[in-house]
């Protein structure tokens, strides 16, 4: 019943939030024509996505995107080919709206890509230059990814006790068998509801092979809880989803990566947000992530042989020098992690528990750190 | 070191008196065939060249000093052509003039005898200076082919025409007339010179047809038909009815004389005072000019010029330099003019995109008026990424030889030509599609050799032709600036008008609008946003764009009147100068010459 009154409700939301996002397409259409017609330059302002632009809200601990904007302008040898690229994507995004049909951004790609008359230059040459383009479109115009019936490349898998209803499918997370649900790219309430939730606790896993063994332990059964990777760095999908197992389900939610730079990043991303996606922290930063390991301090507290020593590069102390500095990481025992990492002069993978035996990661480092409480938040 | 010993002094071969038996007059046609490459003659093409040189110079002398327009006919007839690698072709060299004719008995003088001439001893601007170069190319045939110069001449209507074959006694430089007849000749006046010589025919910088079509840019006023030796007809009529206006003879300026020279003056005047001579045989010198010399020198004005000796002497020199007189007169000297320059480059590079001339204001060097001009082509079919083409004339008359000893390319090499917007190697020449030409017009133009190849690198001359240059420079950048800015902005424009369909049709798609309807503003926009500079580029190939941009001289005024002003905001003359179309900018340049 419920599931059926939920569906309907998905329905008659989402037509009124295409309409929104109609509107806003066509105001920004309209102004750029009334513009023309004035004889001005039209412009598009967009949010600045940069460093730059990007300050770290103390309070909410998420990285905000600050109001400066930039303005691409149409009669601007410099910006005329991405205020081309804008209008197109945008044009596109209508046509996929009025559709009701929604596409990856590599189909939008293609189908906004087509050869200049009279030249062998193309609308766009390749999906970096269109992925960027939907971003300011996203930012220019205010609308959600999702609104504009768009989704990122979809990674990450879940299994656990959890039971959800995915597009009015009732989906039991515990049954997934060795490889997990895989998370759609758009997570909002209207697709994706939570039915019902045994699980005591959320584990992220940065590594699929972890995933494959904290699995294969059967992991989430003893410790009754819900285990999720997306092989490497977070997805805008999975993202979403961790905040909403965090809010609606309020769960604790422990993250396990790599000890090296990208490991902390990954947490740091799940933490607050991204620099390049500052303007989506709202809806997809978890501020109170806990960061259950891979610590500096484990390869002493854990007895780990040289044997797991992979020395730092260059990049990685650079990188790590880059993350000090952030100020979302200027907590003192952040400050200590990552010091340890420098001063070690080594990173080590979580793999590298395999030193000790197969299943030493799923029956005696995970455990023994939750119990000890052994993170950092 | 060895010590010359009273032993070791070595044996006398001869007497002063033996020597003295030895010792005799050189004749000058015996020291030509001795060193022939001095007067340009070392080798058979250089040869050819001088000798079509000289007959040509004659010629347009001539026929200025006469006042006739000059219709020359120059050919070359291949007689023998060469047998073996080693042996030089023989030519014949025809040139036939339309100019006042010789009289009969000064023509085998004229051809026939090494240093005789009207020229050498006038203070006056020609082609030719020494009287050396007609009769040293006769007898340079003469010493090849044994041939005799063959002379025609005619002086004017219902005359005789002579024929005459001359030979030079080289022993004693008299002419020997060979043969001497009466011939018909359809021609009013005029005289044809004839020369057999062997020579070989070259192309290139340093032949032939490359001297004929510089002297075509350096004489405007010229008509000429050239018959190549492979019989290619070339005919380039004249671009200018006007001919130069004929230069005065002077007397030597104040400034720059010689010290040598000075004393000479002195010395021939007998009973004159030193301020009569001042007066009389200088040239800006007035009777109280005079007296301020002898002034400055404490010389006594009415002491007799030819008691001058010593201090006196060296005082009234330096005196002459530093007196505060006016320019000799600038009628000794004969530029070409800043317009004709630019029709003579346009005769040579009609396709050349834009021209600039400058003429200096007559100078003085040692004594001597002189003018430099210098002028340039740029663009069109000139070779892009190459050193620009320097063409060096003196009197008119082209230099092919020697560049690098020349004080004209000299100063092209000095001038910074990045400054003007084109890109310079260090040390080196422009890399452009330039032809550059250099004047020097001077009654006494100094050469570094009798072969008149090279001018000598003096400082007065040398900063005047940068300063030319450099006017010319200051042109063709404000040309070269807003061509630049022009192909930009082109860019800039076609770069717009590429994306405006995409743009329109996605906006078309988005509010259901034809997209036709949607990119009229934009192009109507357009224009607002691509800043040409005053003038549309000088081959703007467009024909429906732009309303009345291209330049129709007429048409722009009415409807292309507001731009201008506001765009510099400098006054409205600055604006034309630098950058107008070629049209305006010609006529302002026939308004300086005046």
């Amino acid at each position: 019943m419920a599931a059926k009154k939920s569906a309907a409700a998905t329905t008659k939301k989402k037509s009124d939030r295409d309409a929104a996002t109609l509107s806003k397409i066509e105001k920004l259409a309209r102004s750029v024509l009334a513009e023309a017609t004035r004889g001005h330059n039209p412009a598009l302002e967009i949010r600045t996505r940069a460093l730059s632009n990007v300050s770290f809200n103390t309070k909410k601990k998420i990285i905000e995107l600050g109001d400066r904007t930039q303005s691409r302008e149409f009669f601007n040898t410099a910006m005329v080919r991405k205020f081309m690229q804008t209008m197109l994507v945008a044009s596109k995004c209508k046509t996929l709206i009025d559709e009701g049909k929604t596409v990856s951004i590599r189909q939008m790609y293609y189908m906004s890509k087509h050869t200049l008359p009279n030249s062998t230059e193309n609308t766009f040459e390749d999906q970096n230059e269109s992925d960027p383009i939907i971003e300011d479109l996203e930012v220019g115009i205010d609308a959600l990814r999702e609104e504009l019936h768009l989704f990122a490349t979809r990674r990450g898998s879940v299994v656990g006790q959890l039971v959800i209803e995915d597009a009015g499918d009732r989906i039991d997370l515990a049954r997934m068998g060795r490889g997990g649900w895989s998370v759609p790219s758009i997570c909002e309430p209207d697709v994706i509801a939570f039915v019902q939730c045994k699980a005591e606790f959320i584990l992220y896993v940065e590594k699929d092979a972890v995933f494959t063994r904290l699995n294969e332990d059967g992991f989430w059964k003893k410790h009754n809880c819900i285990l999720m990777t997306t092989g490497g760095q977070s997805t805008r999908g999975a993202r979403r989803l961790l905040q909403r197992m965090s809010l609606e389900l309020k769960l604790p939610i422990y993250v396990l990566v790599d000890n090296d730079p990208w490991g902390l990043y990954i947490y740091s991303v799940l933490k607050q947000g991204s620099i390049a996606l500052a303007y989506e922290s709202m809806r997809m930063a978890v501020p109170n992530v806990r960061f259950l390991g891979m610590s500096s301090f484990d390869y002493v507290k854990y007895k780990l042989t040289s044997a797991v020593q992979i020395k730092l590069k260059k990049e990685d102390v650079a990188r790590a020098e880059q993350m000090k500095a952030y100020p979302w990481f200027k907590d003192k025992k952040w400050q200590r992690e990552i010091q340890e990492l420098l001063d070690n002069g080594f990173k080590m993978e979580l793999d590298g528990f395999l030193t000790k035996s197969i299943s030493f990661i799923t029956d005696e480092y995970i455990p023994k750190k939750l119990r000890d409480h052994d993170f950092l938040q | 070191m060895k010590t010359t010993g009273e032993e070791g002094a070595p044996k006398r071969r001869a007497t002063a008196e033996t020597m003295a038996s030895r010792q005799r007059d050189i004749s000058v046609s015996e020291f030509f065939t001795k060193n022939r490459h001095l007067l340009g003659f070392d080798n058979p093409a250089k040869a050819l060249l001088t000798t079509v040189k000289e007959a040509v110079d004659n010629s347009l002398d001539a026929c200025e000093e006469a006042g006739i327009l000059p219709e020359l006919h120059v050919e070359i007839v291949e007689v023998q052509p060469a047998t073996s690698s080693n042996q030089a072709a023989r030519f014949r060299v025809i040139v036939e003039d339309n100019g006042p004719g010789i009289v009969k008995p000064q023509i085998p003088k004229i051809f026939a005898k090494l240093l005789y001439g009207s020229k050498f001893h006038r203070l006056k601007q020609s082609r030719g200076q020494q009287g050396i170069g007609i009769s040293a190319a006769g007898l340079y045939g003469q010493l090849t082919t044994g041939k005799p110069v063959i002379i025609t001449s005619k002086t004017g209507k219902g005359r005789p025409a002579f024929k005459i074959d001359l030979r030079i006694d080289t022993k004693h430089n008299q002419p020997d007339v060979v043969k001497d007849q009466t011939v018909d000749w359809d021609k009013e006046h005029g005289t044809r010179v004839e020369i057999e010589l062997v020579a070989a025919y070259r192309g290139g910088r340093t032949g032939v047809l490359e001297y004929l079509e510089q002297t075509v840019v350096a004489n405007p006023h010229l008509a000429l038909t050239y018959v190549s030796p492979k019989g290619e007809r070339l005919e380039l009529p004249r671009v200018s009815n006007e001919l130069p206006r004929e230069a005065q003879e002077i007397k030597p300026h104040p400034h720059g004389v010689e010290l040598g020279m000075l004393q000479t003056m002195l010395a021939d005047s007998p009973g004159k005072t030193v301020k009569e001579v001042l007066c009389d045989d200088f040239s800006r010198v007035s009777p109280a000019i005079a007296v301020e010399i002898c002034r400055l020198a404490k010389v006594n004005a009415k002491a007799k010029a030819d008691r001058l000796h010593g201090d006196d002497l060296e005082r009234l020199h330096q005196a002459l330099g530093e007196v505060k007189i006016m320019a000799p007169a600038a009628t000794a000297v004969v530029p070409i003019g800043e317009a004709l320059l630019i029709e003579g480059l346009k005769r040579r590079f009609p396709r050349a995109e834009f021209f600039a001339s400058t003429t200096r204001a007559p100078k003085v060097y040692r004594g001597n008026p002189f003018v430099v001009e210098a002028a340039l082509a740029y663009g069109g079919d000139l070779p892009l990424d190459e050193p620009a083409d320097i063409m060096r004339f003196a009197n008119r008359v082209p230099l092919q030889y020697q560049p690098k000893a020349c004080a004209i390319s000299e100063s092209v090499y000095q001038v910074n030509w990045r400054g003007y917007e084109l890109p310079q190697p260090k040390g080196s020449l422009p890399i452009a599609p330039m032809a550059v030409v250099v004047h020097l017009a001077s009654v006494w133009v100094p050469f570094t050799s009798e072969a008149k190849e090279a001018v000598a690198h003096y400082d007065e001359l040398l900063e005047e032709m940068k300063s030319a240059l450099r006017e010319c420079g200051r042109k063709l950048a404000s040309h070269v600036r807003s061509r630049k800015h022009a192909d930009r902005e082109m860019k800039r424009r076609s770069l717009f008008e590429k994306y405006i369909p995409e743009v329109a049709a996605a906006i078309g798609g988005i509010l259901g609008m034809e997209s036709g309807k949607v990119e009229k503003p934009f192009y109507a926009t357009l224009p607002d946003f691509v800043k040409f500079a005053d003038e549309e580029p000088v081959q703007a190939p467009k024909d429906d764009k732009g309303g009345g941009s291209p330049p129709p001289e007429g048409s722009s005024p009415p409807d292309e009147a507001p731009p201008p002003p506001p765009k510099d905001g400098a006054p409205g003359g600055k604006g034309s100068k630098g950058s107008k179309g070629s049209k305006g900018k010609k006529s302002a340049e026939l308004t300086l010459v005046e």
